[in-house]
């Protein structure tokens, strides 16, 4: 019983804070975060940027090389030059502006799935993981989701509903749900083990309080490490989607539709698919090295190797 | 101070720490030797360095962990100065070390009889067949039955005891000069104990090997030491035999250590008289069911156990582990729904309540854990943690607060301990926050389950004297779990014996001890380590002295 208490002592429970604090100094988690920052801010300030308006057509410029250079009219009458840095494509829009634009949709997708899916899941978890006679039935009816590949569930509920972005987010989310209740469910039947749970129930303590104050702020740390890696797969997904052309409809610029333009002129013209392909992969990378960062910062089972 | 011809000489070894810990260095100067056919008992409390004193031997101290002076010869051949591969030759054949925990250190994928041939594969050129022989060998002289069985079987097939065995094979193949034990029975059942030390003391014996002996519990010290070290905060306070260390101390903190022994010897206690708070009947908690696919094994965790415990009154439940005395507790506590039976908490049945109708009765019975790090939720302050209950009861905050504080100071912490986290409290200090929220409800009713078995021995005594104290105080019935006759015989009225979830004897703490009826129970009290030496009784009545304050400080800080 009595184990030499004290370096394990100090290895159980960290200060409270240190763990962000360690975080805050992880070489990935700061790159990460700083890309992320870099691409969140191209998207919110793309009008201000020196871009045209994204769905604007110009058949007269169709295909051009990065760099052509064309003259502008302004609406005050004069005119000025305008360089396509990314080129155009089939239809003559700006790929620069349509790329910056499309960081918006992206990004937005990207996090409102992470939140709608992590909340989700959570709840259902939660419920999955303290009510042992609901356990069996949650889970079954989660697993069945996670049999069902995920595009195809997205294009299912997709071609089911008018084309948009709530309908795309809600297409991720359904596949991603699975996963987080797995998770949270996994930790709950873990805490709910331990003593103190044990000794608020003894107290009295109703039911949601003692999720609420003691079992939930366990599964804080995991998830939000599972919400990049969500994030991350979600823009992926939605890029997919697009690509195939059953995303977000080609009015608003997504780097997946955008992709989906160039695809019949790659060949030709690869800057169709390269910039937005770019744009795309270093954000994935980003928002996983955000992850893994925090990972080995914050999730207890990680961090202790670090 | 290296006798001549000894196998193991410490001579001022000295450790550092890590740059922020409680002391500079985690072994201070310490000088110990062995010599062959020696037993050396290095006991302490958790904390020590009696720990580090034995890795650095082995050679295994972490990196955080530098020897900073000193020398550490193995028969004359300076182990510090080593490098690693000499090192690993060493290991093994000069010297061996076994562990608390004989399930983490037996890999779970290999055959016992691998694991211990592979020692012979490393340091002896043997053939397969000729290392089968010496397997077989070493494993009949460490009295393990069937080892021609045994040999082929994995470390989940075998008992504690017999892990442990096999743990002592392993490092006793080779025959080596020295053998560490780092609290090698401290996970094992208090029978089982006893033969493993048995077979120790034999084994070294007939070998002559020299033992180092990490312990904590002086119980063991009488039953095995020839020589005893004993250490403090890294320091050796004190060197002497046996008989000198356990009867003849002269450093005051070994004084208080042995003091803090409790004796097995129950004191008189008067009988209490009070109404019955708690009574079972016929209780019992069987696991598994019938399955849909297969024929459900039905394990009866407990059986038909009736327990009365009067108001005022302390009743022990004693047992070994497995025997179904911390079901009982947790069936009280309604923790877990008993399958069968009645709880009666003062006159009320509560075994069949659905939780909604539970709720109100909750507050009468409250439970104190045995682990006193995870008992209490490390996110949250100590007071959060103790006004929760009185505050789901109704009790306006500012009263909850009020009365958190008085609690405070019932159980011997400051009134500022409430704004602080778990983490910033010792394991003692944290028990006692434990009883406080336990007593913050105002129960009739306290289960304390094990809630002393992880503390040190001087920590203990101060935690027995404080529940003892507002048992007292508040006419608790108090429902003891322990697998620690010691502790059992200090501070219960009555005992019952527990053996596969069925109470096989039960009666006057006195007179159970006196006059043990049940083979069982005689068996579980002949095991009990140190019966020769009535540690309490000898040196004092530190624990008996009920009407000392429960928060008098006693030298140590718990």
């Amino acid at each position: 019983m009595s184990i030499e208490a004290l370096p394990a002592e100090l290895a159980r429970e960290p200060h409270r804070g240190r763990s962000w604090r360690l975080a805050a100094r992880n070489p990935s988690v700061v790159i990460g975060a700083l890309i992320i920052f870099v691409l969140a801010m191209l998207g919110a300030l793309a009008p201000v940027l020196d871009t045209l308006p994204p769905s604007e057509i110009n058949p007269v410029f169709r295909n051009k090389k990065p760099g052509t250079e064309r003259s502008l009219r302004l609406s005050d009458g004069t005119e000025s030059k305008y360089v396509h840095r990314f080129g155009t494509d089939s239809l003559g829009r700006d790929v620069y502006s349509r790329v910056l634009y499309g960081a918006r949709v992206s990004l937005i997708i990207g996090i409102t799935v992470a939140i709608i899916s992590i909340a989700v899941g959570l709840l259902i978890g939660l419920i999955a993981g303290y009510v042992r006679w609901l356990d069996g039935s949650i889970m079954r009816v989660m697993d069945g989701l996670m049999a069902i590949p995920a595009i195809l569930l997205a294009m299912g509920v997709v071609s089911l509903s008018r084309a948009g972005l709530i309908a795309v987010v809600i297409a991720i989310v359904i596949p991603e749900v699975p996963r987080v209740v797995r998770l949270v469910r996994s930790i709950v039947l873990s805490i709910r083990e331990e003593p103190y749970v044990e000794a608020a129930i003894t107290v009295g303590t109703p039911t949601p309080l003692l999720l609420v104050r003691h079992v939930l702020p366990n599964t804080l740390a995991p998830l939000i490490v599972q919400g990049t890696f969500i994030c991350a797969s979600a823009i992926l997904v939605e890029a997919i989607l697009s690509f195939l052309g059953v995303g977000i409809p080609p009015e608003t610029p997504t780097w997946g539709n955008i992709m989906a333009e160039g695809r019949s002129l790659f060949r030709i013209y690869p800057h169709n698919i390269f910039y937005p392909g770019l744009c795309l992969a270093l954000a994935v990378l980003a928002i996983n090295m955000l992850g893994d960062g925090l990972r080995d910062t914050l999730d207890p089972r990680f961090a202790k190797r670090v | 101070m290296a006798a001549t011809g000894s196998i193991l000489a410490i001579d001022d070894l000295t450790v550092g720490l890590p740059t922020g810990a409680d002391r500079a260095n985690a072994v201070d100067k310490v000088s110990l030797s062995v010599a062959p056919g020696e037993i050396v008992c290095v006991v302490g409390e958790s904390g020590s360095g009696k720990s580090v004193t034995a890795q650095a031997v082995m050679g295994l101290l972490p990196r955080e962990l530098p020897v900073k002076s000193g020398s550490i010869l193995l028969e004359d051949e300076n182990v510090l100065a080593a490098g690693s591969t000499r090192l690993r030759d060493l290991r093994g054949t000069r010297m061996a070390m076994i562990f608390q925990e004989p399930m983490t250190a037996l890999n779970p994928v290999m055959t016992v009889g691998d694991q211990i041939g592979e020692v012979l594969e490393i340091h002896t050129g043997l053939a397969a067949a000729e290392r089968r022989l010496r397997v077989l060998d070493i494993m009949r002289a460490v009295r393990l039955p069937e080892p021609e069985r045994l040999i082929d079987s994995y470390p989940h097939q075998l008992s504690g005891g017999q892990r442990q065995r096999i743990m002592i094979a392993a490092a006793l193949v080779l025959d080596p000069a020295l053998l560490i034990a780092d609290e090698p029975t401290t996970a094992l059942d208090v029978t089982t104990q006893a033969e493993i030390l048995k077979l120790v003391r034999e084994l070294q014996q007939r070998r002559g090997t020299g033992v180092l002996f990490i312990t904590h519990d002086f119980g063991v010290v009488a039953e095995i030491a020839h020589r005893v070290v004993v250490m403090q905060n890294g320091r050796v306070v004190e060197i002497g035999s046996r008989e000198e260390i356990l009867r003849r101390p002269r450093v005051d903190y070994t004084r208080l250590l042995i003091a803090a022994v409790p004796s097995l010897k129950p004191p008189m206690r008067t009988p209490k008289t009070g109404s019955v708070a708690l009574s079972t009947h016929a209780l019992s908690k069987t696991y598994g069911s019938l399955g849909l696919l297969r024929r459900g094994r039905v394990v009866a965790a407990a059986r038909s156990v009736d327990i009365a415990v009067r108001k005022g009154e302390t009743v022990g439940i004693v047992g070994e582990s497995g025997s179904g005395k911390s079901t009982v507790a947790r069936c009280v506590a309604r923790l877990i729904a008993p399958s069968a039976g009645e709880i009666r908490i003062d006159g009320t049945d509560v075994a069949r309540l659905p939780e909604r109708r539970l709720r109100p009765h909750r507050r009468h019975v409250q439970i104190v854990f045995q682990d006193p790090y995870r008992s209490l939720n490390p996110r949250r302050t100590v007071g959060a943690s103790i006004i929760e209950g009185p505050i789901n009861f109704g009790l306006p905050r500012p009263q909850a607060i009020d009365r958190a504080r008085r609690l405070m100071t019932l159980v011997g912490l400051a009134q500022d301990a409430l704004d602080r986290y778990p983490h910033q409290f010792s394991g003692g200090q944290r028990q006692r926050i434990a009883i406080a929220r336990a007593l913050a409800m105002e129960p009739k009713v306290l289960i304390a389950d094990e809630a002393v078995s992880a503390l040190d021995v001087s920590v203990q005594a101060q935690v027995l004297r404080l529940l003892d104290d507002i048992r007292r105080r508040f006419e608790l019935a108090l429902l003891f779990i322990t697998h620690d006759l010691r502790v059992a015989a200090q501070i219960c009225d009555r005992i019952a014996v527990m053996q596969q979830g069925v109470i096989v004897e039960q009666g006057v703490a006195a007179e159970v001890f006196a006059r043990p009826q049940h083979p069982y129970t005689r068996a579980l009290f002949e095991a009990a380590p140190g019966k020769d030496i009535d540690f309490g009784a000898a040196a004092g009545t530190a624990f008996n002295n009920v009407n000392a304050p429960s928060h008098a400080t006693t030298g140590i800080n718990s």
